[in-house]
């Protein structure tokens, strides 16, 4: 669907009066997955974009853009639009990103939290998120009374289960009776189910309730039952004043205006870029007061450790469901195998959806 | 599973809130369905209800009025559609599909500037009695108004329908508006108050999402609900009564496989997500068999044009 399309209209008209002769100024197109306002993945995205702008490079966006034919759609669109570079902000754009690169060798691409990078234009970026799980984890294992760890989870992904896997361990290391329950919803952005997913958990036992999904439910329905909860991509704080620990935020701005001004300048080439605490593109929201003083010192100082590289979400020895062990005592999993991590690790309750 | 009495009791109560857009929306559907006139537009009617009742509540911060007023743009909507199938004539089929695609976008036209607005709490009725009354506490207590009103109308329509005159009219319209026209029924009139009726119980089913059950605007939220309304209104056979266990069976599976999900049973959990379809339509399937019953309650002359000749 495109909201746009008077823009275009307009900059299309523009165009053609103004300079036919002239080289189109350079534009930088986005593809979003949900709307600009879903104060999560996508609303952070558009927080990156309007930085974009302000450093005095043209932007469009396109929101809502469904997986498959209507991604290559839109994408290819806005190749053909005059963008230079584009940027794909979701994994499900992945294929149809490297479709379109094939066609423009002289647009450059840029895809969110994939790893196909089929043709020189196309690059790769992403965040390490589950540095931000590995907080929440520490943070939940000690406030949790339960023993009960809600987990609403949107698709059976690397990106996901490494999120899952992280948090898992580091809440088993401030307590070893932890449980993690996982419900399934298989949508990035349905606040009725996230809600109902959110309570059947609660019904369930869990006294803390994480998501990996993109809307604001879950945490007004922890609000309203009164436990814990924490916000996701963007800070949520105020959906939910009480009951919120804290949320991991996305910070894409310095990287979208690093790429965007590599890319007008000519010096932009393929890269696969994961950044996380260090570098800012990960960063946690102020940590609520009711977790206690000592526990938000303790997160601050995880915190620091992990963006220094002290410590490692992923540090051995780590066993699978099965009890084979993944990763040996003293080493840490490479990025490899975070990137394609499908398995659970021990302590994590059910299977995975196939 | 922990299965004590107390948890079945939440458990219920979690279904029967997630049930209601569906009874609502039906409910409406049904109405307008047994007047001869088929609206695909339930999911438009329904997206433009939510927006219109949270818009309201931001502006004037007052639920009463948000409630109405989603009623009322819910009834604005399907004249829309009334004047074109009734007074224009044009195809009931087409007509609401397009009904559907532009409440959505109008929706996420209007909402643009609502997004990402904390919404109220609703008020709810007689909460200490939930907390005090084992099992029935969550039960019978602690919803708010619209959920014992959506569980009062099927049973409303159906007394409307079977037991007065004036539903006795709306049937007779939409079986044989021929021979209604003839014995002085002014059927496009009748066929225009139902498919208003209808509208307003979407737009109120619509608010229900936006202002209670997820109180929060956002694009789309209805999610595919009010197809199901729509489906549910044809497998239950145009009973209002089975519209009701038609909807409780399908927000009650709905609910029970995340808890399924959270418990661990270890089916896929692909299959649990079909699950609400396929019971749903298995149940209703099962329970609506009697032929003769069945051709008592369907209008014969849905979704056909009926004009009168001058």
């Amino acid at each position: 669907m495109y909201k746009n399309f008077l823009r275009y209209l307009i900059s299309a008209i523009f165009l053609i009066t103004f300079s036919i002769s002239a080289k189109a100024d350079f534009k930088v197109g986005f593809v979003y997955i949900g709307p600009t306002g879903d104060h999560g993945w996508t609303y952070q995205h558009d927080e990156g974009r309007k930085a974009v702008e302000a450093a005095g490079i043209k932007t469009t966006y396109v929101e809502s853009v469904k997986y498959g034919a209507d991604a290559e759609r839109v994408i290819r669109q806005l190749a053909q639009s005059g963008h230079d570079l584009i940027f794909t902000t979701s994994f499900g754009y992945m294929d149809a990103t490297n479709k379109v690169a094939k066609d423009f060798p002289n647009v450059k691409f840029e895809h969110a939290t994939g790893y196909k990078r089929e043709h020189s234009n196309v690059s790769t970026y992403s965040a390490r998120f589950y540095q931000g799980r590995t907080i929440l984890g520490h943070i939940a294992g000690k406030l949790t009374k339960t023993n009960t760890i809600g987990y609403i989870a949107s698709f059976p992904i690397p990106e996901v289960i490494r999120g899952i896997n992280a948090m898992t361990l580091a809440a088993q290391k401030v307590n070893p009776n932890i449980k993690t329950k996982i419900v399934w919803v298989f949508s990035w952005y349905d606040p009725g189910k996230e809600a109902e997913a959110a309570q059947a958990l609660i019904d369930q036992g869990a006294d803390i309730i994480m998501q990996h999904t993109d809307s604001t439910a879950p945490v007004q329905t922890a609000e309203k039952a009164g436990i814990w909860s924490f916000g996701q991509a963007s800070d949520m704080q105020r959906f939910a004043p009480k009951s919120i620990l804290t949320s991991i935020i996305d910070d894409w701005a310095p990287y979208y205006v690093e790429r965007a001004i590599a890319a007008r300048d000519g010096t932009w080439s393929q890269q696969d870029t994961w950044h996380g605490l260090k570098e800012g593109m990960v960063a946690m929201s102020p940590y609520n007061k009711g977790m206690g003083a000592d526990l938000v010192k303790e997160a601050e100082q995880l915190q620091k450790d992990l963006a220094s590289g002290k410590i490692h979400s992923f540090t051995g020895p780590i066993y699978d469901q099965k009890g084979n062990i993944l990763v040996a005592e003293g080493k840490v999993a490479d990025d490899g195998m975070l990137l394609g991590m499908n398995v659970y690790v021990k302590g994590v309750e059910g299977d995975i959806p196939k | 599973m922990s299965l004590d009495i107390s948890f079945i009791g939440v458990l219920i109560g979690s279904i029967m809130a997630s049930s209601v857009p569906l009874i609502l929306a039906a409910s409406g559907e049904l109405i307008t369905e047994r007047s001869g006139v088929l609206n695909l537009g339930v999911e438009g009617m329904m997206i433009i209800g939510a927006i219109s009742g949270f818009a309201l509540m931001v502006i004037t911060d007052n639920l009463f009025i948000a409630i109405i007023g989603s009623m009322l743009s819910g009834v604005v909507i399907s004249l829309i559609f009334g004047f074109l199938t009734q007074s224009l004539l044009t195809n009931h089929v087409a007509t609401g599909l397009a009904l559907t695609i532009f409440g959505i976008g109008l929706s996420a036209m209007l909402g643009k500037n609502f997004v990402g607005i904390p919404g109220k709490d609703f008020p709810i009725l007689f909460s200490s009695l939930r907390e005090s009354i084992p099992f029935f506490g969550p039960i019978l207590f602690g919803h708010s108004i619209v959920l014992y009103f959506a569980f009062a109308l099927p049973f409303l329509t159906n007394y409307f329908l079977k037991k007065t005159k004036l539903g006795l009219v709306v049937r007779a319209v939409g079986d044989s508006p021929v021979s209604a026209s003839n014995q002085g029924i002014n059927v496009i009139l009748v066929r225009y108050c139902c498919i208003l009726y209808g509208g307003g119980m979407c737009g109120l089913a619509g608010a229900y999402l936006s202002l209670i059950y997820t109180p929060q605007w956002i694009e789309n939220m209805t999610a595919g609900r009010g197809w199901i309304a729509l489906a549910l209104v044809v497998f239950a056979t145009w009973s209002p009564i089975k519209v009701l266990i038609g909807a409780i069976i399908f927000g009650g599976i709905s609910i029970l496989q995340l808890h399924m999900q959270a418990v661990g049973f270890r089916i896929p959990v692909q299959f649990l997500i079909a699950l609400p379809y396929l019971m749903t339509i298995i149940v209703l399937v099962v329970i609506s068999r009697d032929s003769r019953k069945i051709k008592l309650n369907t209008p014969t002359s849905l979704g056909r044009i009926f004009y009168k000749e001058k």
